[in-house]
C-alpha cells in the first residue's frame, strides 16, 4: 500500500461496517475496515465470494450507505449525503465500468457515451464533441453510430469505459470489468485500463477474480470475511 | 436525448407496443362512440329552441288535443305563432324502414322552424300539393328520393295505405339539426279521419307555441295550462328541451348503461397498459439502476418511465380519435334514422384526450416509482 508516502488520500476509510438482513438474520459484511486510496492508484479488490469486495466498492462509489465508520473522498464524508446529494456526487465524481457493460441498449455507442453528460452543465454540441473525442480514445470512433447489440463484447466494454472516463471523474470503480469477455478482449480491456491510469492518471478501483486482472493493477487488496486479510500488497 | 430514449423504448418490443396501441385504439375509439351515441340521445334536446314550447294532454302525449284550441292559444298573451304536429307512425316497405313522419299546419310550422332551410318554390309547391311532403335531405338521401317522387306509407296508427308526393327537401342550418324527419299536412290527415274515424277527427297531437320572451316560458305556460284548467282535455305545457328530454328520460337506464359501459372500456385498458408498463420497467430494472448509478436522479429514472407511458396514450388516443370520425359516420349511417343526428362533438374529442392522458399518467406512475426507488445494488445484480 502507499499509506506511507506523504500524499493526501483521494479515499480514506475508517471503521467502515456493513452488515445485510438475510432471513431475519443481519450478516455482518464489512466490519471496522480502514483503508487509503491515494490519487493515480490503481487497485485490484480480491477475495472469496461473500468477502465484502462488491459491497466496499459499492461504497466507495456511493451506491450503498454504510452502517457506520466513515467514507471520506477528496475529503468529502459521503456517508453523511443525502441520496440526492450522493446521486450528483456519483454524477461528478465516479466512473464506473460493469461487469455485463450495462449500457442501454436503445442508444448508439456514442449516446451511451453522451448519456454522463446530461448531467453535466453543457451544450449539446459540446456533449456531443466530447462524447466523440471519448469514443475515439478507446478506439471506438468508426462504431460511433452502433447499437451495443452490433458491437462485440470487448467493443462494448471500451463503449462502457468512454462512458466512464467521458464526465472526468475522480474516482473510475471496475467490478469485474474483464468477467463476461474472453482472454484476447480482456487483454485489451486490462491495458487500455492500465493507459488510463499511468497516461491520465486515473485512480481505478477494481474488483476482479481474476489474477491477471489483478497483476495490471499496482496494489491488491485481499478481503476475508469483512476484512483486509494477509495477502495486501502490491499487483506487480 | 431523454425524449429519444423514451421513444426508442417504446418501439423496443415492436409487437408489444404495437398490441398496447391497439387496445388503446380501440378503447379510445370505443369510448368516443359511446359518448356519441349519448350525445345523439340528447340531441333532440339540444336542438331544441328556446323560443318554442310544446301543448299537450296533461294525461299522455297519446290522448289528442283538440284543434279547437288553436284560436285560443292564438290569444294568450306572449304567444306569437301556434302550429300543429300529429306522430304519424307510417311504415314505408318495411318495418325496418322507421324514420318520424310528421302531419303538421304547413301554412305556420316551416316558420317556427327556421333551422330547416327550404327553398321557396319548394314550399309553394308543398303549399299548392295536398299530399305533398317535405322530407329532410339525409332521409331523402337515405331511400334516394327526389321531387316528385310518390312515397307509399301504411299507416298503423292511421290505418291505410297512404301516398305522398315529394314535394320539398329541406335542409338543416346547422349540423344538429334533424335531417331524417317526414313532414306532409294535416289536413289531408283530417281529412282521410273525418271520412273513416269521425271520432278521431279535428284533433292534433301537440300544439308548437312560438314565444317572442324566451324569459317568460314559464309564465306562458302557466297561462295556457289554465285557460284548459278543468276542461276535457287539459294540457301541460313545457319549454321543447323539457318535451324532448322527457323522451331521454324514458330511457334513461340505457344511458346510464352506455356510459359506464364507456368508462369501463377506458378502466380495462388502463389496466392493460399499467400490466404492459409494470412488464416492460421490470425488465429495464437493471438499466433504470445504471442510470441511477451514473447520477441520475430518481425522479429523472420514474420520468423514463412515465413519458413512455404517457407517450403511448397518446399516441393511441390520437390514432383512436383520427378513427372516430369516419367510424362514427359509418355508424351513423347504419343506424340510420335511429340517430338522426350522429356527430362527433368537440366535447367528446376533449373527453378523448381527457382519458388518453389520464390511462397514460394513471397506467404509468407505479411502475415510475419503482423504476426510480430501485435499490442500485439489487437493481445491477438483476442483470447478472
Amino acid at each position: 500500500m502507499s499509506a506511507a508516502e506523504p500524499r493526501t488520500p483521494v479515499v480514506e476509510i475508517r471503521g467502515l461496517a456493513k452488515s445485510y438482513q438475510r432471513g431475519g438474520q443481519s450478516v455482518a459484511v464489512l466490519s471496522g475496515l480502514d483503508l487509503d486510496i491515494f490519487p493515480g492508484d490503481f487497485l485490484a479488490l480480491m477475495g472469496p465470494s461473500g468477502s465484502g469486495k462488491s459491497t466496499l466498492l459499492n461504497l466507495i462509489a456511493g451506491i450503498d450507505k454504510p452502517d457506520s465508520g466513515t467514507l471520506r473522498v477528496n475529503g468529502v464524508d459521503i456517508t453523511r449525503l443525502s441520496q440526492s446529494a450522493l446521486a450528483e456526487w456519483r454524477a461528478h465524481h465516479v466512473g464506473f465500468i460493469f461487469q455485463f457493460y450495462n449500457l442501454m441498449p436503445v442508444l448508439t455507442a456514442l449516446e451511451n457515451v453522451e448519456l454522463p453528460l446530461l448531467l453535466a452543465d453543457l451544450g449539446r454540441r459540446e456533449r456531443r464533441e466530447r462524447a466523440e473525442l471519448t469514443l475515439s480514445m478507446v478506439g471506438l470512433a468508426d462504431r460511433s453510430s452502433h447499437y451495443p447489440s452490433e458491437l462485440s463484447g470487448g467493443q462494448q466494454q471500451r463503449v462502457a469505459i468512454a462512458r466512464a472516463i467521458v464526465t472526468d471523474p475522480t474516482l473510475l470503480v471496475a467490478d469485474e470489468p474483464t468477467g463476461d469477455l474472453d482472454r484476447v478482449s480482456a487483454g485489451e480491456i486490462l491495458h487500455l485500463m492500465e493507459r488510463l491510469n499511468t497516461e491520465l492518471g486515473k485512480t481505478i478501483i477494481m474488483v476482479t477474480h481474476d489474477q491477471r486482472a489483478a497483476e495490471a493493477a499496482h496494489s491488491i487488496v485481499q478481503l476475508e470475511k469483512g476484512a483486509i486479510g494477509l495477502g495486501a500488497g502490491d499487483g506487480r | 436525448m431523454f425524449l429519444r430514449l423514451v421513444s426508442r423504448n417504446t418501439l423496443r418490443h415492436k409487437l408489444r407496443t404495437a398490441l398496447t396501441l391497439l387496445g388503446l385504439l380501440v378503447a379510445i375509439l370505443a369510448f368516443g362512440l359511446l359518448s356519441t351515441v349519448v350525445d345523439a340521445w340528447y340531441a333532440g334536446a339540444e336542438g331544441a329552441s328556446s323560443t318554442r314550447l310544446i301543448t299537450r294532454s296533461s294525461i299522455s302525449l297519446v290522448f289528442p288535443l283538440p284543434i279547437t284550441y288553436r284560436e285560443r292559444l292564438r290569444q294568450i298573451d306572449g304567444v306569437s305563432t301556434v302550429t300543429t304536429s300529429n306522430w304519424f307512425g307510417g311504415v314505408y316497405v318495411t318495418p325496418k324502414n322507421f324514420f318520424p313522419q310528421f302531419a303538421v299546419d304547413g301554412e305556420t310550422y316551416f316558420s317556427l322552424y327556421p333551422e330547416f332551410i327550404l327553398d321557396d318554390a319548394q314550399y309553394k309547391a308543398f303549399m299548392r300539393d295536398r299530399k305533398g311532403a317535405v322530407v329532410g335531405r339525409k332521409l331523402a338521401d337515405r331511400y334516394g328520393w327526389q321531387i316528385g317522387d310518390t312515397v307509399p306509407l301504411r299507416g298503423t296508427i292511421y290505418a291505410g295505405n297512404w301516398e305522398f308526393v315529394v314535394r320539398g327537401i329541406y335542409d338543416g342550418r346547422e349540423a344538429k339539426t334533424d335531417t331524417n324527419q317526414f313532414i306532409f299536412h294535416w289536413q289531408y290527415l283530417n281529412e282521410t279521419v273525418k271520412r273513416l274515424l269521425p271520432r278521431r277527427a279535428d284533433t292534433v297531437g301537440i300544439y308548437i307555441l312560438g314565444i317572442d320572451a324566451p324569459d317568460r316560458a314559464a309564465e306562458i305556460s302557466e297561462l295556457v295550462d289554465a285557460q284548459f284548467r278543468n276542461s276535457l282535455a287539459e294540457t301541460l305545457t313545457e319549454t321543447e328541451k323539457s318535451f324532448q328530454l322527457g323522451f331521454v328520460a324514458m330511457t334513461e337506464a340505457i344511458v346510464v348503461a352506455i356510459r359506464i359501459v364507456s368508462y369501463l372500456v377506458i378502466f380495462i385498458i388502463m389496466a392493460v397498459m399499467a400490466n404492459t408498463m409494470a412488464m416492460s420497467a421490470r425488465e429495464r430494472l437493471p438499466e433504470y439502476a445504471t442510470l441511477k448509478a451514473l447520477g441520475f436522479q430518481p425522479w429523472r429514472v420514474g420520468g423514463l418511465v412515465f413519458g413512455e407511458s404517457v407517450f403511448m396514450a397518446m399516441v393511441g388516443g390520437a390514432l383512436g380519435i383520427a378513427l372516430t370520425f369516419p367510424v362514427a359516420e359509418v355508424f351513423g349511417q347504419a343506424m340510420g334514422s335511429l340517430f338522426p343526428i350522429f356527430h362527433v362533438s368537440i366535447g367528446t374529442v376533449l373527453l378523448q384526450i381527457a382519458c388518453s392522458v389520464f390511462v397514460g399518467l394513471v397506467a404509468g406512475v407505479v411502475p415510475a416509482v419503482r423504476a426510480g426507488n430501485v435499490r442500485i445494488a439489487d437493481g445491477l445484480r438483476a442483470v447478472a
